[in-house]
């Protein structure tokens, strides 16, 4: 229970239910003030009370767990060095697979509980994900990475609603969260300066910025402040040539250089991805399926054809997809249902 | 609360009347909470006029600590010598001294068993005598239960002049406690303790020892203390020390007894588990556990399912817990501290409660273990 509208009411139902429930609130700071002042839908001592409160109002058992440092450790210190490896993780994903569904599902496990319920917006019917029915909150495709095992363990109670009518019966519950902002941008990063938090973390590394012929076009103070597509913040010396916006189109590591180029530069049809998961109610697919493909948070859906080989998954798009960034994951669907995941490595 | 203690309160809920004021339903009010204080008094060893009623034991050992260290800093005494096992009611505001106002704590060394030894003391005085403002050493200590030499350690410090403050507030009803005759200057009591009302307390405080006072106004109480009095708080306040006190023995025999069974049952059922705190010389209804390879959040909840109340010590702003300061300070490594439970047994403990946990405690632990240290 993050201390939000959306953890609230997922516990008021299952305990309703009668499923026999106890409230978590995860702690994931060892110091809740450093990661956020002021309650902003997670992290902080305000949050915790939202929940507690919460907790009380439902009338059910409340815990603060504390996974500061499995979250610090696998949330916070790999979207640091992913970024620092010219990759563009998704913290909310990560999150979900290492701390929510590994972390607290395993401790909850060997405690005598069955299952997590959390407070997501997707479907899950016999252990198949799917959309939730409120298409602009639908959080189907940071879930997209679990496995069988973690989603059988699993209870979205909010699948089937919508944000508005989740809101409605947490008023009607008496929850004071009923109508407290939603949370956004990334919890550990206070002020939402994820520039300035990766600067102060990796230091200043000063590199090149040039285009697609090679030429030096400006300078950057560290590649792991750009990501695939990013078109404010570019800093360049000099205006492209046709005088159109320039982008990200890749970003080096090794030689700490960002290049940059027109949008057209950035369109890609096939994308290579690893570390597939396959949790949906299709084999994994020997030969290529048609079915369509999200490549980030709230992004796009493209038609596309998905194929196993060996440990990746080759996707060929129906029609060309811009800002593919490495280290965000490719979640594949049929209709609104999720068959598997992977995370991209490259995209051509 | 006690019996007792409810109807003494709630007796004079429904009474108008400040205590300080002149006319008739003052007086009634006056009159209920002179008698408090007399009855409390008597229970307690001490003279009516040495009794400040305060809010509770937080608002006492801020007073004792704050307003004794103000009062003798005046006359350049900044050192602040307290167990290192304190409560946080005594041992906060003495930092909170060290961090603002120039007062220099020194917290005194506890053995394994959480003892405060008086050589510990009388070298830390003897360093230099004049420089020391109070000393703080609780009665008995409200995690692992050890009982403290208070009259041997008040002794020490009354050979150089120095006040002496113990918060009495576990030992009260649970261990003979007379305020006299232990020599101490200051004493904390609390009334939900001991029975009473939340909200309710005391600091006792012998007569010539008058700290600056922490809560200025009306000066209600012997001008050390202001704010309205609460008549009936007080009332049920001091029926419920009457009442403990006067059932003092019978109780630490009962809950003794009690206290070592659950002590054997929950070793015979967890082999390696480990008693915290002295064995012997403990408050009867504290018993104190380590228990290895367990978060002591985890026992809390699997006992509290199982209907087993229980405490793991103290957590932090959001919740988190922390390890004992008391556990760390008798040298317990960070892990055992977290896997630390506290049982407290009192007037309503049976030996079903014993019965109860003796029958759950073996699976829950195991079941803990599996779960380890996140």
């Amino acid at each position: 229970m993050s201390g939000g509208v959306d953890s609230a009411v997922a516990a008021a139902r299952i305990a309703e239910a009668g499923h026999d429930v106890t409230g978590v609130h995860l702690a994931l700071s060892a110091n809740p003030q450093s990661y956020r002042t002021g309650a902003r839908g997670c992290c902080t001592i305000e949050d915790s009370r939202d929940a507690r409160r919460a907790a009380d109002v439902i009338g059910i058992p409340f815990y603060i767990w504390d996974m500061a440092e499995r979250f610090h450790r696998d949330v916070v210190e790999d979207f640091v060095s992913e970024y620092a490896a010219g990759r563009t993780p998704n913290p909310c994903l990560r999150c979900n697979e290492k701390i929510k569904f590994e972390a607290v599902l395993t401790r909850a496990l060997a405690l005598g509980f069955d299952a997590v319920a959390t407070g997501h917006h997707a479907r899950l019917v016999d252990g198949v994900l799917s959309r939730s029915p409120d298409a602009a909150k639908d959080q189907s495709y940071v879930l997209g990475v679990l496995t069988r095992e973690q989603l059988g363990h699993a209870i979205f109670p909010l699948g089937d609603s919508t944000k508005a009518q989740v809101r409605e019966e947490a008023a009607r519950r008496g929850l004071t969260v009923a109508d407290k902002p939603d949370s956004h941008d990334i919890c550990f990063i206070a002020d939402g300066d994820t520039r300035r938090f990766l600067a102060d973390r990796l230091g200043a590394a000063p590199g090149p910025i040039v285009d697609v012929s090679g030429e030096v076009v400006g300078t950057h103070e560290g590649a792991y402040g750009f990501t695939v597509g990013q078109r404010k913040g570019l800093r360049v010396d000099r205006p492209a040539p046709d005088g159109r916006p320039r982008y990200v189109l890749s970003i080096e590591p090794v030689s700490n250089t960002v290049t940059v180029g027109p949008r057209s530069a950035l369109e890609v049809t096939t994308i290579v991805a690893a570390r597939p998961v396959w949790n949906g109610p299709v084999a994994e697919p020997r030969e290529p399926l048609a079915c369509t493909v999200q490549l980030r948070a709230h992004g796009e859906v493209y038609g596309c054809r998905a194929q196993l080989s060996g440990d990746e998954v080759h996707i060929t798009l129906d029609a060309p997809a811009t800002g593919v960034a490495a280290g965000q994951a490719a979640v594949l669907y049929l209709d609104d249902t999720v068959i598997g995941s992977a995370t991209i490595v490259t995209a051509a | 609360m006690l019996p007792e203690a409810i109807e003494a309160m709630t007796a004079q809920l429904g009474v108008v009347g400040n205590a300080s004021s002149l006319h008739t339903a003052g007086r009634r009010a006056r009159r209920v909470v002179e008698e408090a204080r007399e009855n409390i008094a008597d229970a307690l060893d001490a003279r009516p006029s040495e009794v400040v009623f305060t809010s509770g034991g937080t608002e006492a050992d801020n007073l004792a600590v704050k307003g004794l260290y103000w009062a003798r800093r005046a006359r350049g005494a900044t050192r602040i010598l307290m167990s290192a096992a304190e409560h946080h009611a005594a041992l906060d505001p003495a930092h909170w001294l060290g961090d603002h106002q120039d007062a220099k704590v020194e917290l005194l060394e506890v053995d394994e068993l959480g003892r405060v030894h008086p050589q510990t003391l009388r070298d830390a005085v003897e360093r230099d005598p004049e420089s020391v403002a109070l000393v703080s050493v609780m009665w008995a200590n409200n995690e692992v239960g050890t009982i403290q030499p208070v009259r041997v350690l008040a002794a020490i410090a009354h050979d150089h002049g120095i006040p002496f403050h113990t918060d009495a507030v576990q030992a009260v009803g649970q261990l003979p406690v007379a305020f006299a005759a232990s020599g101490v200057d200051a004493m904390t009591v609390s009334g939900h303790k001991v029975g009473g009302p939340i909200g309710a307390g005391a600091l006792l405080l012998a007569r010539g020892v008058d700290p600056v006072p922490v809560l200025h106004g009306g000066g209600q109480e012997r001008d050390v203390r202001s704010g309205t009095l609460d008549a009936p708080a007080i009332a049920g306040f001091a029926a419920a020390v009457r009442t403990a006190v006067d059932r003092q023995a019978e109780t630490a025999a009962r809950l003794t007894a009690l206290r070592d069974d659950l002590i054997g049952r929950v070793r015979e059922a967890v082999p390696d588990v480990i008693l915290n705190g002295d064995p012997v010389n403990r408050l009867p209804g504290n018993a104190h556990f380590s228990f290895p390879g367990c978060e002591g959040d985890a026992l809390l909840m699997l006992l509290d399912a199982k209907g087993v109340e229980c405490s793991t010590g103290s957590a932090c702003s959001a919740g988190v817990a922390q390890p004992s300061h008391v556990l760390l300070a008798m040298g317990a490594d960070a892990v055992r501290a977290r896997g630390s439970l506290r049982f407290s047994l009192g007037h309503t403990s049976t030996r079903d409660d014993v019965d109860r946990v003796a029958a759950v405690i073996g699976t829950v632990v195991e079941r803990a273990r599996r779960a380890g240290l996140s």
